[in-house]
């Protein structure tokens, strides 16, 4: 990166974030291994009380998630990332829509339709 | 990654044109393959997520899973991630030798990934939790063979583009395969915290 830079001064900042440096790769995978050896370690060793051990996978997933988007998918508000950035929002929230939304509904199902008390071989003897 | 194409645009480089038009919407047009990937694999992890405890009396991944075992696979990936950027940094440097050099430890590790998955499959098939067991296990082994189906077209891709660069060296078309290839590897990454921390990590809650 910093070999190329001096011919193009002015662009310095925008490809130091758009194009990634070793300085970025590096923080990008300290802090996903980091990330990652804490959540097996916080599962593995059961030092979450029970209740918050869902809590705390997800936050630390989505904390990974941004970490490699910032350092090696270089997503950003740099202006030519913009067009990836938004693709990659409204992705997001279609994904949040499909997952979320399904869960939710199936979740309702069988709360409310399935019979509660019965195992799958009663239900099968049924019919 | 768009960005080293308008470098290109701007005539620094010489030997090779790309125009500003044609680089820049390759990976904004990749970029968006990858989201609508982002979204098969989004359906996926809402089938997963369904059908998690539809074991019909068969075994649960709670039993199943080897959360060591999950964890090398893991390191193995995110190592591969890091070894793909400094294939990457190579390109900027334009030092053919070293994307190349890095393009093979990229492959080494994300081989090892493949083949580790490989032997956690067989091992489950062999211990009567193949995928016709139970719904649970049919949308486990479809999430996650999914995933480990587009690992494996990746090291396809990096062994021909380790080819490509050895071959006509780090030229225009090459280094907008490279940045394709690198957003890609990178996203499989993704993918993957994703499947250890809903699929593995959650049975162990």
């Amino acid at each position: 990166m910093n070999r190329t830079s001096h011919r193009h001064p002015a662009h310095d900042t925008i490809h130091a974030a758009s194009h990634g440096s070793l300085k970025s790769y590096v923080i990008g995978i300290v802090l996903s291994l980091l990330l990652t050896l804490a959540s097996f370690g916080a599962v593995m060793t059961h030092v979450v009380p029970r209740g918050f051990g869902l809590a705390t996978i997800v936050v630390l997933c989505v904390a990974q998630l941004v970490v490699q988007l910032v350092y090696f998918l270089h997503i950003g508000a740099a202006r030519d990332q913009r067009a990836n950035t938004g693709i990659f929002v409204c992705t997001a929230f279609l994904i949040a829509v499909i997952v979320g939304l399904s869960l939710w509904v199936m979740h309702n199902a069988n709360q409310n339709m399935m019979p509660t008390h019965m195992s799958t071989e009663r239900a099968m003897s049924r019919d | 990654m768009s960005n080293t194409a308008t470098h290109h645009a701007h005539g620094h480089d010489g030997g090779h044109h790309v125009s500003h038009d044609d680089g820049s919407k390759t990976t904004v047009g990749f970029w968006i393959y990858l989201m609508s990937d982002c979204l098969i694999f989004a359906t996926l992890f809402a089938t997963f997520g369904v059908l998690v405890n539809a074991t019909a009396g068969g075994p649960t991944g709670n039993g199943l899973f080897e959360l060591p075992y999950v964890l090398g696979e893991t390191l193995l990936l995110l190592i591969s991630s890091f070894t793909f950027g400094m294939a990457m940094l190579g390109m900027q440097a334009r030092r053919q030798s070293k994307v190349i050099g890095w393009l093979a430890v990229t492959f080494v590790f994300g081989a090892g990934f493949i083949g580790m998955e490989v032997v956690e499959f067989v091992k489950l098939i062999n211990d009567g939790a193949g995928p016709h067991v139970s719904a649970f296990l049919s949308s486990y082994f479809f999430l996650v063979g999914t995933h480990g189906l587009h690992v494996t077209c990746g090291l396809l891709w990096i062994a021909v583009m380790s080819h490509q660069v050895y071959k006509f060296g780090l030229t225009g078309v090459t280094r907008r395969r490279l940045a394709c290839l690198s957003l890609f590897w990178h996203f499989l990454d993704l993918i993957w915290i994703c499947v250890f921390s809903f699929v593995y990590l959650r049975e162990f809650l």
